[in-house]
């Protein structure tokens, strides 16, 4: 299926990518997006309730996130394709009803533009502390699928790829951005309508007397209605059987969980997107995702120019994760790179991966702010002079860092 | 000799064509109201002239909450509190649906007080039927918002110090067009509010209020459920058109029911338009 031209703003646009967000959300035929303000967030937002009468969609700026996500989650039943808005606070806010969503095979997108935490953090400035909680932050085990732009083009183009993975897989799609690219302005541009692919919502057609809610049709994906299409939908957040009645034995808990993680799981082949360059002879691969892909990149460049064989793998899906990629690459390379702004979340998932085999070093950050490349590039020669096998992390001490804890440098009031 | 044939009659329950009668037996207990305000609510389905196809029914956790499970209508249920934020966004994104929230005191004025408020103020078009029986049933008889001053909960063993909310109070000032409350024993006055509020553009509230023989009369030492409909029978009065501040519950005090505000307000789709 093709976008709408009514939903499409063709055009080279230099807006930031907050904005170029907003216009991903209506080219991707979304019509229904459900909010509370957060910084920030609140650009992408305005710029779909200005934009979305244009597509004959709705904006609803609701009490709280509690409000904005549940409202998703039943206008998706209601037969649109819905998303909410959020950062920091707002996400932790959002928690239970992701798990919900999750539960319900709900296709909805929630995009997240990442602000330093914990608590109100710093709303204004940058992070990338929320990585495991949009995998594990709701209870109970679930699989979601999140992808990290690093620019406001891929704002734009991976807000439909978000839009189309929520269709296929039948569960919530995180765009986990950042501030620093939310923020970002630069060159965007938007293609005619007939280049932009949307997957339709697969409709189940048969007879309403047989329609099973929650029978998966061939893959692991079952097929959905539309409330008030007279099927008689039952829908349920308790463990439910394939007419969604809820059910307390073990064995259909074990039937229906594993479907529910499977249905993901098994086609980590098809969601996985990866950008990956000079990884095959590598010593060191910096392994990065969102705004610290870019950051690392004059990192990388440097390292190359002093005659370090270095590779770049940047993680456009975060979750699922590209285990077997890892794995792989563990076994030719002497060690990844990991630069994110925290304290580390994904080079713990790239240490499990690498069994020993290979030596992580992580380059955290604390927010607000992002990498200085210095660091990025200092960690890749230390990475590539290390001889022996470092059991577990290496945790690499930033400039910043050293002159904050190490003397020499005085907080400024 | 002929032999007298009986035919066998398949039993059919009156109620077959809104009730999912492969859900039942229902989990109530004996002598809980909630089946009976289901009731009351099947028969105004049935009788009040909307297409039932168009109509999806959400209701949050607690024991009203698995109403939504025994309607065969599209049902859905949802998290805790969030009924009316659930209802709200299948309102939005297709306004052609009649949308109906049931669910109990604790989902909706407790945890989802805010979402209350805020469907009544920007006056979404739904009908909210909050079943109160003044405690956390489901969860083994907590203190509830509705819980009456002093009266007795597992969670406050010395009787409640907290003043309860006034919900038909709360709905009309939060702009609610439509404000009324029964008894489980009222059940046609009940049946015909349903089928009134069912036909009302806009934000309404039908409060039925319904033993809890097992939680909440127990540890009160009300009686059983039939105690508590005589208590009804003998302690309560209607006065439609009742100014909704004076409509608080104490414990085992009068009940004053009725139609209390019935006013017209543009709904939120339609000022959409």
């Amino acid at each position: 299926m093709k976008a709408n031209p009514r939903d499409v703003l063709t055009g080279v646009h230099y807006i930031d990518g907050d904005v170029a967000a907003g216009y991903g959300v209506l080219a991707a035929g979304c019509k229904f997006v459900a909010g509370y303000p957060i910084t920030p967030s609140t650009e992408a937002a305005e710029t779909f309730a200005r934009v979305a009468p244009k597509g004959n969609a709705m904006f609803i700026q609701m009490e709280d996130e509690l409000a904005s996500i549940s409202a998703v989650i039943g206008a998706s039943f209601a037969g649109v394709k819905s998303m909410t808005i959020t950062s920091g606070p707002g996400y932790t806010l959002m928690m239970e009803a992701i798990g919900f969503g999750a539960m319900l095979e709900t296709p909805f997108v929630l995009l997240n533009i990442q602000r330093g935490g914990p608590s109100t953090g710093v709303p204004t400035k940058t992070g990338q502390a929320d990585m495991m909680q949009s995998r594990w932050g709701s209870h109970g085990d679930y699989e979601i699928i999140a992808i990290s732009p690093d620019s406001p083009q891929e704002l734009f183009d991976y807000t439909i790829k978000a839009f189309n993975l929520a269709e296929m897989y039948r569960c919530p799609v995180m765009i986990m951005s950042d501030e620093c690219v939310g923020h970002m302005t630069e060159k965007v541009v938007i293609p005619p309508a007939e280049e932009i692919e949307l997957e339709p919502r697969r409709l189940y057609n048969g007879p309403p007397g047989e329609y099973l809610p929650f029978k998966p049709d061939g893959d692991f994906i079952p097929k959905m209605v539309k409330a008030g299409a007279g099927y008689n939908l039952y829908i349920s957040g308790h463990v439910h059987d394939e007419r969604g009645y809820p059910v307390t034995n073990e064995e259909f808990k074990s039937v229906y969980l594993r479907r529910l993680v499977d249905k993901i799981r098994r086609n980590k082949d098809k969601i996985i997107e990866l950008k990956e360059e000079n990884t095959d002879d590598a010593e060191v691969i910096v392994v990065s995702y969102g705004i610290s892909s870019r950051v690392a990149v004059r990192g990388i460049e440097k390292a190359r120019e002093k005659g370090i064989k270095i590779g770049n793998l940047r993680l456009v899906t975060v979750w699922p994760f590209p285990d077997e990629k890892i794995i792989d690459l563990a076994k030719t390379t002497k060690a990844f790179v990991v630069p994110e702004i925290n304290y580390g979340q994904i080079a713990f998932e790239v240490e499990r991966c690498c069994h020993g085999r290979a030596n992580v070093v992580l380059v955290p950050h604390s927010g607000a702010g992002v990498h200085n490349p210095d660091d990025i590039y200092d960690a890749i020669v230390f990475a590539a002079k290390e001889k022996k096998k470092i059991e577990g992390i290496v945790e690499y001490k930033t400039k910043l860092e050293k002159l904050v804890f190490e003397g020499g440098f005085k907080l400024k009031e | 000799m002929e032999t007298l044939k009986t035919k066998k009659m398949k039993e059919v329950h009156p109620m077959e064509d809104v009730l999912r009668m492969n859900r039942i037996p229902h989990i109530w207990c004996p002598g809980c109201g909630i089946g009976l305000a289901v009731t009351a609510f099947a028969a105004a389905l049935e009788k009040a002239k909307i297409d039932l196809n168009k109509v999806a029914i959400v209701s949050g956790i607690g024991c009203t909450g698995r109403v939504a499970g025994y309607i065969k209508l599209d049902s859905f249920h949802t998290t805790h509190g969030r009924a009316i934020a659930f209802a709200t966004g299948i309102k939005v994104a297709n306004p052609d649906l009649k949308v109906v929230v049931f669910s109990g005191d604790g989902d909706l004025i407790s945890i989802g007080g805010n979402h209350f408020i805020h469907a009544a103020r920007r006056n979404i078009d739904m009908l909210v039927v909050c079943v109160n029986n003044f405690i956390y049933a489901m969860t083994g008889g907590q203190v509830a918002p509705t819980t009456p001053l002093a009266a007795y909960a597992t969670t406050c063993p010395f009787g409640s110090v907290e003043p309860p909310i006034n919900i038909p109070y709360l709905a009309d000032s939060s702009g609610a067009v439509y404000v009324a409350r029964w008894t489980t024993l009222h059940i046609r006055r009940l049946t015909n509010s349903f089928i009134e509020a069912l036909d009302k553009k806009g934000f309404s509230v039908v409060e039925v209020i319904s033993p809890c023989p097992q939680y909440y009369s127990r540890i009160n030492r009300l009686g059983d459920g039939l105690d508590m409909m005589k208590f009804y029978h003998d302690n309560t009065e209607i006065r439609h058109g009742e100014d909704t501040k004076n409509l608080d519950i104490g414990f085992q005090g009068k009940i004053i029911m009725g139609k209390f505000i019935d006013r017209e307000r543009p709904s939120y789709t339609e000022r959409f338009d």
